[in-house]
């Protein structure tokens, strides 16, 4: 099902935007309220809530113990998969991953790994055979624009949350102490900003209104440090080198002020 | 959604109290709905029970594509209950399997009859249910929340569908059972009703009951659905005013 965008829509945020406004009153680089709980499904060895503006949704993280990749046989597996529920909007359907959620985790998971935000050599309980792996499933309640953002940040604060029993090994036996769980061995909160190019502007955290009619999109993944770990370019239209250069420049500050909901 | 955290290790049994969790055998576990939680759904739920967490989102009544479903004479109400993959504790791999399938066809089924469908000819109305957490007793937690969602989404209705389980558990026929006791036990009983006349809409049973325990069990499943319709009413009062 498509969803159709009155012109009207489109030329009224397109003009505020050139005027160097928003709908919604933000600045051009001012994240909606964010909202972040963690620890909120018990079953879960980790798991986190997402509120960034009205998009909601939920990270959970499982852990299990299994083979590894023969070509990593000493890293731990992590596997990020996301639903574009139906209930999140009314033009997603019941069925498959579809090319948008799988774009979702697909970046997520390369923010997540190549980020080191875990170390997953860490994970290893027996070289070759046995190692942690751990399912990060995202799973999109509503959507109300930038689930990205908000699916990166989720996911964080899932994995600081995990917590997984000591696995000892004996006889070569994994033995598991569910008395004595620990946390997952975390690094670094790598996080993600998101902008839209509307005209000739750059909007961070675009909102559904804005996502729908944007010429592209542009998403950062940047460590503590200020180094960049995961980029994605989207939208049907091409983006600039400056625009690229400056969309970086202003993702320095913007993880830093979302890292603080981590703290 | 507002988060609380519920102690859900139930130790099995030793206690002074004949169910593991210690409550009264015609006492629910502790319960709590909220009406119009999401955006861009219709309408929406979420309720809380014991260990449960579910959500549900209505669309519609809206235009239905699927032509060889569409009535002529009135809407069809389809369900899909779905659990996310942490909602269990071995992940649940993604996707519809053999029991959500027979979930989404009884839940739709326990819904229909209190809709006036037939105010929307030719048009879906959708409920999507998803089990966040679950910890015995879901598909009852599921169509609980969608009657308060069909209302949020101000679909007409004859009555607010309730459901609640009742079974035998440590020889003892009780009230809404937990996963332990669900587990354990000698049978489970999960019933939905139209309170305001008492006409059953689901009924399933698995296990081992008498004639005389199932006339109590239905009775305790129905004493429950009236505990919690007082709960549903709550919810979209709170969400409207009186």
């Amino acid at each position: 099902m498509v969803s159709i965008i009155p012109e009207i829509t489109r030329e009224s945020v397109v003009y505020l935007i050139k005027e160097g406004k928003r709908a919604d009153g933000r600045a051009f680089d001012e994240y909606r309220e964010v909202s972040l709980e963690t620890g909120v499904i018990n079953k879960a060895e980790g798991s986190a809530k997402v509120k960034l503006g009205n998009t909601q949704l939920v990270v959970g993280a499982k852990t299990q113990i299994a083979e590894p990749f023969s070509d990593t046989p000493k890293m731990g597996v992590l596997m990020t998969n996301s639903e574009l529920l139906p209930m999140a909007a009314p033009n997603f359907e019941p069925g498959p991953p579809d090319e948008n959620s799988v774009e979702l985790s697909r970046v997520t998971d390369r923010c997540i790994r190549e980020g080191k935000v875990v170390d997953l050599e860490k994970l290893c309980i027996i070289e070759g055979k046995k190692v942690w792996m751990i399912f990060l499933d995202i799973h999109v309640l509503d959507y109300d624009g930038n689930l990205q953002d908000a699916a990166v940040l989720g996911a964080v604060a899932a994995l600081m949350n995990t917590k997984v029993p000591t696995a000892t090994v004996e006889n070569d036996e994994v033995i598991l102490d569910h008395e004595k769980m620990i946390p997952l061995p975390f690094n670094e909160k790598a996080l993600m900003c998101t902008f839209a190019k509307i005209g000739d502007e750059l909007v961070l955290d675009p909102s559904l209104e804005e996502e729908e009619i944007m010429d592209a999109r542009i998403s950062i993944g940047m460590r503590a440090d200020g180094s960049i770990c995961a980029m994605q370019k989207g939208g049907k239209k091409p983006i600039t080198r400056d625009e690229i250069l400056k969309a970086v420049n202003i993702a320095k500050n913007k993880t830093e002020e979302l890292r603080k909901y981590l703290e | 959604m507002i988060k609380i955290t519920v102690e859900s290790d139930l130790s099995t049994g030793t206690e002074t109290s004949a169910r593991a969790d210690g409550r009264a055998f015609n006492e629910l576990r502790p319960l709590k709905i909220s009406a119009g939680v999401l955006e861009r759904a219709d309408g929406s739920a979420y309720l809380e029970m014991g260990g449960n967490k579910v959500l549900v989102a209505v669309y519609g009544p809206r235009e239905l594509h699927i032509r060889h479903m569409m009535q002529p004479d009135k809407a069809v109400l389809r369900c899909r209950y779905n659990m996310a993959p942490f909602s269990v504790d071995d992940r649940k791999r993604p996707g519809p399997d053999r029991r959500s399938v027979e979930i989404s066809k009884i839940t739709s089924e326990a819904l229909t009859p209190a809709v006036f469908l037939e105010k929307f000819p030719r048009s879906t109305i959708d409920v999507f249910i998803e089990v966040l957490e679950a910890e015995g007793g879901t598909r009852c937690a599921g169509i609980t929340a969608a009657s308060v969602a069909l209302a949020d989404a101000g679909i007409p209705m004859r009555d607010i569908v309730v459901a609640c389980a009742a079974g035998k558990s440590n020889g003892q026929v009780v009230m809404d059972l937990s996963e332990a006791e669900d587990k354990e036990g000698e049978a489970d009983l999960p019933i939905a009703m139209m309170p305001r006349t008492g006409e059953i809409t689901l009924l399933q049973m698995d296990g081992h009951l008498t004639g005389e325990e199932f006339e109590r069990a239905i009775d305790l499943a129905v004493e429950g659905c009236m505990k919690i319709s007082e709960e549903q009413k709550k919810a979209i009062k709170e969400r409207y005013g009186d």
